[in-house]
């Protein structure tokens, strides 16, 4: 059943993630009342973020979402990794708002069937919506939980029939230095590669995300599309995507590139194989406990028992 | 001069109070204990409070050394007044620097924090860093200067040393975006090399002086 979430686009600035008034507003629509959830969702930061998102209309995946509490709106809008616009995390939320997402559109290469340029409308209408609840962890040794909107990228895949040649598939973000301040700048080589196996890349865990707590992603957050896979250090997760090739060899990605060392292609998240300078066996959880203990890092990010199976008989230190 | 020891040298003390202020007000909104006007340190404190000490320890560690080619460029030793002051500063933020990494960072487990010293480069020197200015901590006092003597000068050299080790630090541990460090690699380039310049050999000045005195 799907029906239609839309609040009144109130501001409530607040720091804490009103979760029981996000549970709740979801238990109404899983309910049938369908009614309009009259709540606003997140706690936005403040006025810096102008407009609020538009809402989206989805369905919650209890299946495949993870049973901790979501990071308040305000962690996950102002803690980001993005170095398109600059090196600090507080650094997309400030350079990203005027970042123009539509008209957007999305390259199709290499070994498929169909290729050619679709525009963002083409790659997203045949696709229904749903909320996953994911952990995410980054390879700086912190951790979120994140409801984001999306759907499964293997669905996406599959429209463009990939011959027996597609091993892998290649992602690149825009390049545009005129709208991304930090691609002015030589901190990584431009525009960002990520790269997934074929099967990876398939696995119904891997989502194209363009919503984030029911609402349209923030720029900050990669709008107007990106990837999330779960069992993956954060940066696997590229951003602002505008093109996708199924490749026969592993694509170079550009933090592998960068120091190969430190950066795998795969970067599963492995609390055995340390990043050489830091210790990967723990987390700090970002958000309402931040001055708890480190958590331990779970193989796979959790996520073992539906993505081990992809890596059986591999060296996963040399493979990292 | 009371000016300066009753009203200057006052005054500065609490300026370098500041961002330490700025980080207990931001920790204690964190934990939702109080709330004092906006002061926030964002989605991660404990890293906010991690690395704001740490770059202050390196800040006054700069900030000390500058004070003798300040002393020589303005012919006045009115700068030297405040140079233990700010070396105090120095150890002041690399103790609370340690004390985040130890008791927030790491949950106050000591055997984490040997792992991460004998393991990771980068925190090896930066202890060894903090370890070598405890000594000059110890013999800050004037007291100890004067019962030291050239030992204490000698002593005391362990500054460049140390900064330089602080800066290391810094540079090792930053993920790609080395501008800033390199920043503190170019202060103290040009701080250490005003040293080397100083105490450079001067054989033409000598050998003047000699085709003079015949």
């Amino acid at each position: 059943m799907r029906k239609t979430s839309r609040d009144l686009g109130l501001i409530v600035p607040s720091d804490i993630t009103p979760y029981e008034q996000y549970l709740s507003r979801r238990t109404l629509i899983a309910g049938g009342l369908g009614l309009m959830a009259a709540q606003s969702i997140g706690g936005f930061a403040g006025k810096a973020f102008g407009q609020p998102p538009a809402a989206l209309t989805y369905v919650h995946n209890a299946a495949l979402s993870a049973t901790e509490a979501p990071n308040s709106y305000a962690d996950i809008t102002t803690y980001n990794n993005y170095y398109e616009f600059g090196t600090d995390k507080a650094d997309p939320a400030e350079n990203s708002q005027k970042f123009r997402t539509s008209p957007w559109s999305v390259t199709i290469g290499g070994e498929a069937e169909v290729t050619g340029s679709f525009t963002l409308e083409d790659i997203l209408k045949p696709h229904p919506l749903e909320e996953r609840v994911y952990r995410l962890r980054c390879v700086e040794a912190w951790s979120m939980v994140v409801p984001w909107v999306g759907f499964p990228l293997g669905d996406l895949l599959k429209r463009f029939k990939p011959t027996s040649k597609a091993k892998f598939v290649e992602f690149k973000t825009l390049f545009d230095p005129k709208q991304m301040p930090g691609q002015r700048s030589a901190v990584l080589e431009w525009p960002y590669v990520e790269g997934l196996r074929i099967d990876e890349a398939m696995h119904p865990l891997t989502l194209v995300a363009v919503g984030l707590y029911g609402k349209v992603l923030p720029n900050q957050n990669g709008a107007p599309l990106r990837l999330i896979i779960p069992w993956k250090y954060g940066f696997k997760g590229i951003k602002a995507i505008v093109s996708i090739k199924f490749t026969e060899r592993a694509p170079r990605t550009t933090w592998a590139g960068a120091a190969s060392n430190e950066y795998g292609f795969f970067a599963n998240v492995n609390p055995e194989v340390d990043h050489p300078r830091w210790s990967q066996a723990s987390e700090r959880h970002i958000g309402a406990n931040a001055f708890g203990p480190r958590r331990p890092t779970l193989p796979f990010n959790g996520y073992a028992a539906q993505v081990a199976s992809l890596y059986s008989g591999m060296d996963l230190r040399k493979y990292f | 001069m009371w000016q300066v020891r009753w009203v200057l040298k006052p005054v500065v003390f609490a300026a370098c109070l500041l961002p330490a202020l700025h980080l207990g007000l931001g920790a204690l909104n964190a934990t939702g204990v109080l709330h004092f006007g906006g002061i926030s340190l964002g989605a991660d404190p404990v890293k906010v409070m991690l690395h704001t000490c740490g770059r202050w320890t390196l800040n006054f560690l700069m900030i000390t050394l500058c004070m003798t080619p300040l002393k020589d460029l303005t012919h006045s030793v009115f700068w030297l007044r405040f140079r233990r002051m700010f070396g105090l500063f120095a150890f002041f933020y690399v103790l609370l620097h340690f004390s985040v990494y130890l008791l927030l960072d790491q949950s106050g487990k000591l055997g984490a924090l040997w792992q991460d010293i004998v393991k990771r480069p980068y925190i090896t020197i930066g202890m060894l860093g903090l370890l070598l200015l405890i000594p000059l901590a110890l013999t800050s006092t004037a007291k100890s200067q004067r019962r030291l003597g050239r030992r204490w000068t000698q002593l005391h050299n362990l500054i460049y040393v140390i900064a330089t080790l602080g800066v290391w630090h810094f540079w090792w541990q930053v993920k790609k975006d080395i501008r800033e460090p390199l920043l503190y690699v170019g202060g103290l380039t040009l701080l250490l090399g005003y040293r080397l310049w100083k105490r450079r050999p001067r054989v033409s000045v000598a050998r003047f002086a000699r085709t003079d005195a015949s």
